[in-house]
């Protein structure tokens, strides 16, 4: 993750830590990077009077190291669904009191359903954000490359043709198996949730042919990459993708990034608010999460960082430039192609992670 | 009197290795023999000292050799080592050869002016490894500084490509562990009596000759300490080769990362680093048995 980012976060803790001390009541609160507007913090500790102790992260795995490692002190975490799913088999986290949520009616069914398949009966989890995965690319240098206005397919990078036409100017992919083979799984018209050992195989063997094209692989530095016209491709999260877009934006140096959802379809992932199972401050949590849900805070948000959420009612509030991105809200036909997958089981897993070696090392 | 207060100095740096290094090596150790769960922690079995003797012998029953097997059958961990050990001795190799003469420079610097040189080599250690590491991604990225600087010369039309390959990884281990080999070269070049340089001189010996047989070999305590202080830390670097390496690169730091944080294996990532500690237990070995040698001929 950029410099940018870890001071940001530098500068969020020293905030958040600073004047606990008055206050009896507390929430601990361990979010993502850059992921919300400070003012909801402020607005939530005046409203009702409980302090936020506000702690970020930049990936997955961190949190859940420090989940599984026990004793983490955290009140609020925002896991995303494919690593929820395992954390809630494993004893995470404790099931929410509904009693104590009553802005659960702002959320949205289409998402809460969606998150269903990873939390069931959404026991556990609310909808914080949540996005695609898909391709984002340096819109001037893929034109200049493979003389396309715009990317709607995934053939752009998993076409070795394509990609290798872009191998000089930088193709980076997420060091992620379980985001990767879903996605070649989608192009080559096969069921992109597919566990099958013989489908697996036919994407290790297309990924294996567009390897050598690939720079690197890695799960954050593409964010700055992009941002800085160092490489034209990346197979990111939209979110991470929408962060290389502003800052590009905002340097003026001549970088215009885009986004695409590609046609064949791409998994959607969600950032869910849940309670770790030994939270010191139940109450102050549920509190936490229930302000979270209205609708104007949570377009307060949005508005912020550029993601989608998952309630309903804030659609009203959100500004033009969130809501009417098809890129952050899709339409309606965009939506039909999209996937959820739960995480690969455990023989699987170690299936899909020997293939992705094999891919990463070229052998 | 005189023996308790002896075994209580030796005792003082014997307690810091156990609680510091061996406890927590037998902890890793341990969990590299059991066998990943979906629980908090995510491995079995876990021992508790409430369970009596019975209780710990059953879960000692459970524990396996399967994490080091796997390491056997998948040739990732074969390779991650070769190229860790590979890369580490190139680096080692290419930080002597410009550590050396850098060194000897320092050594043969007027007496004022060295105290100025020292502090000069130990500067970057003010500011953070991360953020040196950070910079040197600005300077060899495409647009970066070097090819700007290498375009406006001329000698390039298109850009390199350093960054994200191995060519970066070195240039950052070399850049990152430089002071480590030439402080312990500048201590053992500025003791050195020019004297016997002189003496060499005067028995018929051309610069050359003196410097290859006196010179070098009374620094090769500073050249076996510098290559040490370099090696050990480089088999085992992850921030470089994260931040600068590339597709190619294949490190064992980078292969443990991912069995702990993606895989969420922690007994093979357990196992990855106990092997690694026994392949660099072997080199300080042996630097140990030098060091030792080194004090019985009575330096």
């Amino acid at each position: 993750m950029g410099m940018t980012r870890v001071f940001a976060a530098a500068a969020i803790m020293a905030a958040g830590t600073t004047g606990a001390l008055a206050q009896d009541r507390v929430v601990n609160v361990y979010n993502w990077s850059d992921y919300i507007d400070d003012e909801i913090l402020a607005d939530f500790t005046e409203e009702t009077g409980i302090e936020v102790v506000y702690d970020v992260y930049d990936s997955n795995e961190m949190l859940e190291t420090r989940l599984l490692a026990g004793g983490s002190g955290y009140d609020v975490v925002v896991p995303t669904t494919s690593f929820m799913a395992r954390q809630i088999e494993a004893g995470v986290y404790q099931k929410l009191d509904k009693s104590k949520l009553p802005n659960l009616e702002n959320m949205w069914d289409l998402i809460t359903e969606r998150v269903a398949v990873f939390d069931p009966e959404n026991a556990y989890s609310v909808n914080y954000m949540w996005g695609t995965n898909g391709i984002g690319y340096n819109v001037d240098m893929v034109k200049e490359r493979l003389g396309l206005e715009t990317v709607d397919s995934w053939s752009v990078v998993f076409d070795p043709e394509n990609a290798e036409k872009l191998a000089d100017c930088g193709i980076h992919f997420l060091d992620s198996p379980a985001e990767i083979f879903p996605a070649m799984l989608a192009y080559l018209g096969l069921d992109p949730t597919s566990s099958d050992p013989e489908d697996i195989a036919q994407a290790e063997e297309a990924l294996m042919e567009i390897r050598p094209y690939v720079q690197k692989f890695h799960s954050s530095e593409y964010i700055n990459a992009l941002a800085n016209g160092d490489i034209c491709l990346a197979i990111g999260y939209s979110g991470d993708v929408f962060q290389a877009r502003d800052r590009a934006a905002e340097a003026d140096a001549g970088v215009e990034v885009g986004y695409a959802i590609p046609k064949e379809g791409t998994e959607m992932w969600f950032d869910q608010l849940v309670i770790p199972a030994d939270a010191p401050n139940v109450d102050e949590a549920h509190e936490f999460i229930n302000y979270l849900m209205q609708p104007e805070v949570i377009a307060k948000a949005s508005n912020y960082v550029y993601y989608a959420n998952g309630n309903e009612a804030s659609q009203e509030f959100l500004v033009e430039d969130v809501i009417s991105d098809p890129a952050i809200y899709p339409p309606a036909e965009a939506q039909e192609t999209m996937f959820t997958k739960t995480p690969y089981d455990a023989r699987t897993n170690r299936l899909v992670t020997r293939a992705w070696t094999r891919v990463k090392t070229g052998q | 009197m005189g023996a308790a207060r002896k075994w209580l100095v030796i005792a003082v740096p014997y307690l810091w290795l156990l609680v510091f290094f061996l406890v927590p090596f037998f902890i890793v150790f341990k969990i590299s023999f059991s066998t990943t769960a979906l629980s908090i922690p995510p491995y079995t079995p876990v021992f508790e000292f409430t369970e009596g003797v019975a209780g710990l012998v059953d879960k000692a029953r459970q524990l396996t050799l399967d994490n080091y097997l796997w390491l056997t059958q998948d040739p990732l961990y074969l390779r991650s080592y070769l190229s860790s050990v590979w890369i580490a001795f190139v680096s080692t190799l290419l930080t002597l050869l410009i550590g050396y003469p850098l060194a000897y420079g320092m050594a043969r610097a007027s007496r004022s002016l060295r105290p100025l040189l020292v502090m000069l080599v130990i500067l970057p250690f003010w500011t953070s490894f991360l953020i040196r590491v950070y910079a040197w991604i600005g300077i060899l990225r495409r647009e970066g500084l070097l090819n700007q600087l290498l375009t406006w010369l001329g000698v390039i039309d298109a850009p390199l490509t350093i960054i994200n390959t191995n060519t970066a990884v070195y240039i950052g281990i070399v850049y990152s562990y430089l002071p480590f080999m030439v402080l312990p070269l500048y201590a053992a070049l500025e003791r050195m009596d020019e004297s016997l340089i002189e003496a060499a001189q005067d028995l018929g010996c051309t610069r050359l000759q003196a410097f290859w047989k006196i010179t070098f070999p009374l620094s090769l305590p500073g050249v076996v300490a510098g290559s040490m202080l370099v090696f050990i830390p480089a088999v085992g670097e992850f921030v470089i080769p994260d931040l600068l390496g590339g597709s190619e690169t294949l490190m064992i730091g980078k292969t443990l990362w991912v069995e702990f944080f993606s895989n969420r294996d922690w007994p093979v990532a357990s196992a990855v680093a106990s092997i690694l500690l026994l392949i660099l237990v072997v080199p300080i070995v042996l630097f140990q048995h030098q060091q030792s040698r080194q004090s019985e001929d009575g330096r």
